[in-house]
Order: structure tokens, then sequence, then C-alpha cells
């Protein structure tokens, strides 16, 4: 039983931003993403990104205790999951305490009465309770007694205990939600469905609890009116909701059946890259090879070894992982085999902030190995290109005979969005280098005149037969070379090999203002944040001299790079961390001046302090 | 890799056309040329054999034959060779290291390479010392040693690699004399052979750095009083006389003399390599007197490839997923016109 209500007209909104705080215990990512796959079903673009406390169980009721889940809808496009809050839904006082900042003032906060009990709020380290003191006079409040309630609902209920009667009632605060933007409950009650397809009693309790949310929301006089965001213009297709970090491990996949290769995954657990892991050992229908390692250093090596015997290898870190992989790294360039390393970027230095996002990681892939140690290094934008850039790791890994480090971060990695679902067969071919029919003369560090690129020759292919290591080769044979002037001649080899790369990459693309007086550029996983500001400050303030560059390419860099910067007055790099992408700008194109906005907090760039600072620099 | 369908290999054909530069006298010599001699006997290609080191003196060995190698980092070569093995089981795999480079800086993966049972085999280079640094103590040097890190005596006690390795559940475990061509290619061949782990312990004399660290086990004139060379199914029997023989008092090994005190040859212990239970091969890992040599254990048991084949079988035979567009359309997805 759905409901296709009939409503008076609502009102119409092109974008909200929603929040549901509660409990670990409480249900708040299925609320959320229950939330997220109807609107994006019913049309809508959609961005999330989740908070779930570092605890594993927190305790009951605390601060720390405290599981967000925010989804940005938009009738046109959507890019973040959004600054501030436009409705709050707060299941306990420590959610409450924890997020009203984020709040808008004016705007409205759902809050379950029932759980504003003496023992929550001290919990909370509420003096006095919120709902009474006055403290919440600026914002919409609507109290609900959801727990009574949904007690209510299921009273002629049989066969549910308590545990389960309270649990159910994060769906009434979803019933609530999807009446106020006029969201049909269809497709949780699918869910429900398919969920619980043995319990049928858990199907009619969640379905009743829904409904009652929903029927309640309607009825009560304290919503005035209901929002209701139009479908977005989005490019026909099939879509789906993807997760960052499941798009970079499906661009793998989809990289290994194009290539032909089998796909190996050598990996240690590290918050927020596991769930690479999680999603890659799954998929064993595929052949995949997913080696949980004893450490980072031997996720790396096992990969490095599956290289060597003609898989195509991966591993996958964050941080401090690749810090130990760095030595490895250095060989897997030395001895010229195509490797992807997927590193996304947490808080740092040390154990840092594991579950917050930064981009700190950046000169540690580009120059974190003893040595000249020159790799490819690429970034993705958002959590549906992780797809792509993962894929397109794998691709350059393979006709270069590289490792290539793909830097995601925390807030792509666990933010989602719609994926159009790209097959393997539109994907761009991958070529890879090995080597079958053995000719007189053939050397293990024979290479491709036009991009440096050494052959393939893996075990099990007679008369192959060679040795590679880690000390200097000698650039014709391959063998063991401590001659000064070769030394020099492979070094610069390696360098020069990686710059070829520039051939097999595409050029930047300007946004916006195609020159005049202000170039933002980013990188990685910025892209959503910097994007809507720059269009919020062109189309909305009417600005038509702004332009935005995004690179996803970092070492090499494409071609056209110099030839964009010189078509605007002034550059403003914008990344979170403390300027490490502007560093190698300054580095490389010396003759601009490269004005920075750095964040490192932990959190994405707001909109507000975007179009804040791009305005004093016109 | 049938052994019927396999070239006639000679010990040349796996010599590369690298010149070996280990110092004169070294026991390395002894180790490379009996690996030379027992590849023909194993029946693989060589195109499907690839030696896989660390950093020391002996992880050059990968230049010094005529298969493929990698030679590696320090420490790392389990990683890199179970990578190697999981790629393709079809490989012969061999992790060439030292004591340095597998029981210090490489503890951690020597550990788990042998707790997983991968079928690969180890050979292990332990000369008690740090050669290629030039000198300096390693986990296996004894307390006292004087070396160039420890110039009034090491302070270090050391462990045991055989019994590191049983404590990590190493199913195969061969300790044998770097002066004894004959049996280490032997016991190469056997190793090879066994479906697992292998880990074979050379003792093996650095000339330079420590030299005459085993010549009170291993030297021609006292090797058979001093080492017991042990065979599977065999009585546990040494001397130069084959007079003495171990048997098991309480919960120690002792050695009692054949036709002294009413002891026969029926008393004595039968070697037990098969043995699931590694206690008595521990016991026989830590005598003093005698060393034991030879095959100490040899426990068949199932690998880490065939478990993940038989699991990556029947999840590809139970499977909906044949093509990545099987997983990528299937599910929750919706249609934008």
């Amino acid at each position: 039983m759905s409901i296709e209500s009939i409503k008076p007209a609502p009102k119409e909104l092109e974008g909200v931003v929603i929040r549901f705080v509660g409990d670990s215990g409480d249900g708040m990512q299925l609320t959320g993403t229950q939330f997220t796959d109807t609107s994006a079903m019913f049309g809508n673009d959609v961005s999330t990104f989740p908070n779930y406390p570092a605890e594993i169980r927190a305790p009951q009721g605390s601060l720390y205790g405290v599981s967000g889940f925010q989804v940005h809808i938009g009738s046109v496009e959507v890019s973040t999951p959004g600054d501030s809050v436009d409705l709050l839904v707060a299941m306990n006082p420590a959610g409450l305490k924890t997020n009203l900042y984020a709040l808008k003032k004016g705007h409205t906060v759902i809050v379950d009465k029932d759980a504003f009990t003496k023992k929550n709020l001290e919990k909370a380290f509420y003096e006095t309770n919120p709902l009474e003191d006055g403290s919440l006079d600026g914002y919409h409040v609507i109290e609900v007694d959801m727990s009574t309630l949904t007690k209510e609902a299921l009273k002629d209920v049989d066969g549910l205990d308590n545990k389960t009667i309270t649990r159910s009632k994060n769906m009434f605060s979803l019933g609530m939600v999807y009446w106020m933007y006029h969201r049909s409950t269809e497709h949780t009650i699918d869910f429900f469905n398919k969920k619980f397809k043995s319990k049928p009693e858990l199907i009619e309790a969640n379905t009743k609890v829904l409904n009652a949310g929903y029927y309640y929301a309607e009825t009560l006089e304290l919503i005035s009116n209901s929002y209701t965001i139009s479908p977005a213009k989005m490019v026909p297709g099939t879509y789906r909701i993807i997760m960052g970090n499941t798009a970079t491990a499906w661009g793998l996949l989809a990289a290994s059946e194009k290539s032909g290769l089998e796909l190996f995954l050598g990996s240690y657990p590290i918050t927020p890259a596991t769930d690479i892991l999680h999603e890659l050992v799954k998929h064993k229908h595929f052949g995949v090879k997913a080696f949980q390692a004893e450490d980072e250093i031997a996720g790396i090596c096992s990969a490095i070894g599956a290289s060597f015997a003609g898989d195509l290898a991966i591993t996958t870190t964050s941080g401090p992982g690749l810090a130990l992989k760095g030595e490895a790294l250095g060989l897997a360039m030395m001895i010229e085999l195509p490797l992807v390393v997927i590193n996304v970027q947490r808080g740092g230095p040390s154990t840092g902030l594991p579950t917050k996002t930064e981009q700190s990681d950046l000169l540690q892939a580009m120059y974190g190995r003893n040595g000249e140690s020159p790799v490819v290094v690429i970034a993705a934008s958002t959590p549906a290109d992780c797809f792509n850039y993962a894929y397109e790791a794998a691709r350059l890994a393979l006709e270069h005979m590289t490792p290539v480090i793909l830097l995601t971060d925390g807030y792509i990695a666990n933010g989602s969005a719609p994926w159009k679902i790209q097959s393997v067969a539109d994907m761009p071919e991958i070529k890879n280098r090995k080597v079958t029919k053995f000719t007189e003369n053939w050397h293990p560090y024979k290479r491709d005149a036009k991009t440096l690129a050494r052959e393939w020759a893996v075990p099990g292919t007679s008369g192959f037969e060679h040795r590679v290591g880690g000390l200097e080769k000698d650039s014709v044979t391959g063998n063991v070379s401590y001659v000064p002037e070769n030394h020099e001649t492979m070094t610069h080899t390696r360098a020069e090999k990686i710059r070829l790369v520039q051939n097999n990459i595409p050029n930047l693309k300007v946004e916006f203002a195609q020159q005049g007086d202000l170039l933002v550029v980013g990188w990685g996983g910025t892209y959503g944040t910097l994007h809507s500001a720059v269009k919020q400050i062109t189309e909305e303030e009417g600005f038509n001299n702004i332009g935005f560059v995004h690179f996803n390419y970092i070492n090499p860099m494409p071609k056209n790079t110099e030839e964009i910067f010189a078509k605007f007055k002034k550059i403003i790099v914008c990344e979170l961390n403390s300027g490490q992408f502007a560093f190698i700008l300054k580095a490389n194109f010396g003759k601009f001046d490269f004005q920075q906005i750095n964040k490192v907090q932990g959190l994405p760039f707001s909109n507000d302090e975007l179009i804040q600072k791009f305005k004093q620099l016109l | 890799m049938e052994a019927t369908a396999v070239k006639k290999y000679t010990y040349k054909d796996f010599v590369s056309d690298q010149e070996v530069r280990w110092c004169p006298g070294c026991d390395d010599y002894v180790i490379l040329n009996s690996m030379q001699k027992a590849l023909p006997e194993m029946g693989v290609e060589k195109e499907n054999v690839v030696f896989v080191s660390g950093i020391g003196c002996s992880s050059r060995f990968p230049y010094y034959m005529n298969t493929y190698g990698v030679h590696s980092i320090h420490g790392r070569a389990p990683g890199i060779a179970t990578g190697v093995k999981l790629a393709n089981p079809d490989l012969s795999v061999w992790i060439i290291t030292g004591d340095g480079d597998a029981t210090a800086i490489g503890g951690n993966h020597f550990i788990h390479v042998l707790r997983r049972n991968i079928n690969l085999n180890i050979v292990l280079f332990n000369n008690e010392i740090y050669g290629l640094t030039k000198g300096q103590f390693s986990p296996t040097s004894v307390v006292g040693q004087k070396t160039k890190s420890s110039p009034y005596g090491n302070t270090q006690p050391p462990f045991s690699p055989g019994e590191l390795a049983l404590g990590a559940n190493a199913r195969f475990y061969a300790r044998i004399g770097g002066n004894n061509p004959k049996a280490m290619t032997q016991i190469f061949i056997e190793a090879h052979r066994f479906k697992g782990t292998s880990l074979i312990e050379v003792l093996q004399n650095c000339v330079i750095f420590n030299d005459g660290c085993y010549t009170d086990v291993t030297d021609k004139e006292v090797k058979d009083d001093k080492q017991i060379y042990l065979e599977h199914g065999k009585p546990m029997i040494f001397g130069k006389n084959a007079e003495k023989g171990l048997v098991l008092r309480g919960l120690k090994l002792e050695v009692v003399t054949i036709g002294e005190n009413g002891i026969t040859e029926k008393d004595i212990l039968v070697h037990d390599a098969k043995e699931k239970d590694p206690t008595l091969h521990q016991m026989l890992i830590r005598l003093a007197y005698p060393i034991a040599t030879g095959i100490v254990r040899a426990f068949d048991d199932v690998t880490l490839e065939e478990r993940e084949d038989e699991l990556t079988k029947k999840i590809k035979a139970g499977s909906k997923y044949k093509k990545t567009d099987d997983l990528f359309f299937s599910g929750e997805t919706y249609e934008v016109k």
C-alpha cells in the first residue's frame, strides 16, 4: 500500500538540504539513503554525505555517538551535499545539540519530543530543555511525540518486541519528510518487502509507521505548506545512486573486463579506503583476487608481485598507508610495472583526522619516495567520476608501464550521487604491453619510441626469462649497472616517460568565462563546491569574468595548462591543504602569480566562504 | 606442469649470463649450485620458475638464475612472491632471503606467508650476521657475539628461525648445512614437490664476517656426530657408526647409545615428518645436540590457493553476474528521460 497523495499546490523549490541526525542506533543512514533513492528516482539530482561517529558503538544518547546523513536534492544540477541545512530532523537532544549550528535561521527542525528526557538532556549536556527555554526561538520547531506515535501505530501488530518498535520510529520521521517534499512512499515500501521477505511482521510494522508519519504530517497544522522539488534536467539514461568508493571499485572492475586482465587487489584495512576492499572482495564471480595482507607494505608488495605475473594490480590505502608503501612504490617505479595505487585522502599528518576529509597527500603522492621517483598522479573529483578515474588510472598504468596514484578523499569517497551507468562496451580501449613471441635481442628495458614504456614479459612466457630489481639498470640490457652516465640517463628517461603521458590525456576545459579577470583553479574532490560557487556568482550575481578550471591530471598536467592560465588576469588556487597544488604550479609556471584559498579543518569548502573570497579578488 | 611434458634441462640451462659476485669461499655458491642442479630434476619449465628476493648478500641470487626473477626490497619478498603466486598459481615460486631480511625487517611477512600456506618455497640463508652492510649482529646472532654493532658482545638474545616458523604454523621446515650440496639439492627437490609453503634454513657460513660460526656442527670431521639427518619413517639414529639415537624421556629428547643400558634400535624414535602436531618437530628444532637437519616437518595441508580457487569456482557457478554490465545495471536503477 503506497500513497500517491493529492495535495494543494505545493511550494516550488530549486533545491533543499536535509539532515537526519540521531543516535548511532536510530537508523539515520537508512532513513537518509531511502530519502535519497526516492528523490533520485523521482528525477532529482542528489548529493549526499554521511557523518558517522568514529566509535563503533558509542554510548546511547552521547554527543559523540550522533550519526548523521545529509542529502541535497535539486531540480537543478546539484554538485555538493550542501553547506547549511533547510530541514533538520533530530531524533534526540545530542543530535540537536551537535547539528543545530548547520540549520539556516528561520528554518524547520523536527524533533522527537519523547527523546527529550531528563537523562538524554543530561547526556547532551543541556542544562535546560531547549524545547522549553526559548533557545530555539529563531527556528520553526516541530515537536512530535514520535516514540509514542510509533508505539500507537504498532499496537495491533503481533510479534514485535519493544526494541523493534523503538527502532522503527525513524520511519515515522521519514514518512513526515516524504509528505513535506511531496514524495511517494512506494520505493521505501518496496524496499521493506525485499529486505524483510522472510519477516512479514517487520514489513507490516515499518510500512505502518512510515504511513503513520506521512499521514501525521499531512494532518499536522504546524506544517502550513509542503514543498516540492521538480525533477532536474539530467542527461537521459539509466542511473543509480553510487558512493565514491563503490564507483572506484567498479571502475577497476570495468578496466579489468575491458583489458582482459584479471584484477588483483592487495590491501590492508584503513579508514576511509576500506570500502573499496569490501566492495572488490564481493566480486569473485568476475575472478577478482582480493588479498587482505598483513600490513600496508605487504598490500602493495603483493600487488607488485601480481603485476609482475601479469594481473591488473591495485593497492588501496589512505595517507598513513601511502607513507608505508613509499619504498615499494619506488620499486614498482624502478622496475616499471603497471600498478594502480589508490589513496583515499583523510586529515593528516600522522593519524590525523581519519574520518575527515583533506587534500594534504598531494605532495606525498608526487614526491614521497627516496630518490627521483616520478609516477603518474591523477585525482577524481566527484563520487560518480571515481568510476572514470579509477578506470583511467588502470588505463594509464597499463599503457605506460608505470605506477599511477589515484587521489580521492573522504568527502567524495563516502558521498553519493547519481551515476549515469556506463557500460564497459562504451569505455575507451585499454591496450597493454604484454609480449608473447620472443625475438632475438629482446631486452627487458627495450622501450616504445613514443611513450618510452617498456614491454611486459610475464612469467610463463618462454624465452623472456629475465630479472628485474631495485638496483639501477643498464639502459639497454636491464642488467645491474653502476655506470654514472647510465644512472643519469635512466633518471631522465624515467622522468621523460611520465611527461610523455601528456600525449594520452585530455586537455583542460574552462567552465564559465573563457577569459577574464579571475580564474578559479581546483583539483580533486573540491570540484562540486568550487563549481557551485562559481556558478552562483556567475548566474545569480551577474559576474561574467570568472572562469573555473579543475585538474584531474596532476602529473603530468594537460598540455594546454599554460595557455589557460594566460587568459586570466588573476589566478586563485583553492585546495583543502596549505597550498600544495599552488606550490607545484608555482614551480612549473613561474611567470604567473598564483593566489590561494586554503582550508585545513577536515571540512570541505563552504559556498559562502568561497564566494566572499572570490569577490574580494574582483 | 606434468613432468613428462617438460623439456630436458641441465644445470647449465639455469645459469644466467651474470657474473657471480659473492666472496670467494662463501656457502652461497653451494646453495646456488645446488639449486641449479635441483631444478632440472623438478620437472618444471624454466619460464615457469620465479625467484624473488629481498635485500642482502643472499638476495643477489635471482640475478644468477636464468629464470624469471625479482630482486625486491628489504624484507618484502614474501609479499611480492605471494602476489606472483596468487596471480598465477602454475608458477614455481622461490623466495630467497637471509636471517636479517626474513627475521628482522621482514619478520612480519615471514610469519604471515608461513601461516597462509601458499604453495611456494623459501630458502633462508642463515649466517647469523649482516653481511652486505659489513658485519652487524642479526636476530639469529648469539649473545656475546662481537660484531661491528656489538663491539663488546651482543646483548640481544636470538631466536631460531625454525621455532619461529613452527610457531607461525609452518607446514614444511628443513635445515641443512651450507657445506652439504648433495642433501641440499635433494631437499630443494622435496620442497618443490611439497604442496604448501616450504621453508629451508641453510646454515650458511659467512667467510668474512662470521667465519666458522657453524664449524663445530658442519665440519666434515664432526658433522656425523654433531648432526642428526632426519628422514621420514626412519629411526632417529646418528653418529659416525650410527651408534647413537634419540628417545623421548618425559618432556625431553635424550641422546642414547645403542647397545648401552639395554637400548636397542627398537627403542629409538622413528621420525614422522608428516605428523600434524608440531610438538616433537619443535623439540627436534630446539635440540642443541645433535643439531637436527633434513626435513623436520612436512605436514600436508590445504593451501591458500586451493581454498581461494574452490571458493571462486563455487561463487562463479552460482552467480548471476557474468559481466560487469550485469552488476552495474542490477538492483536499484532508474531511468531519466
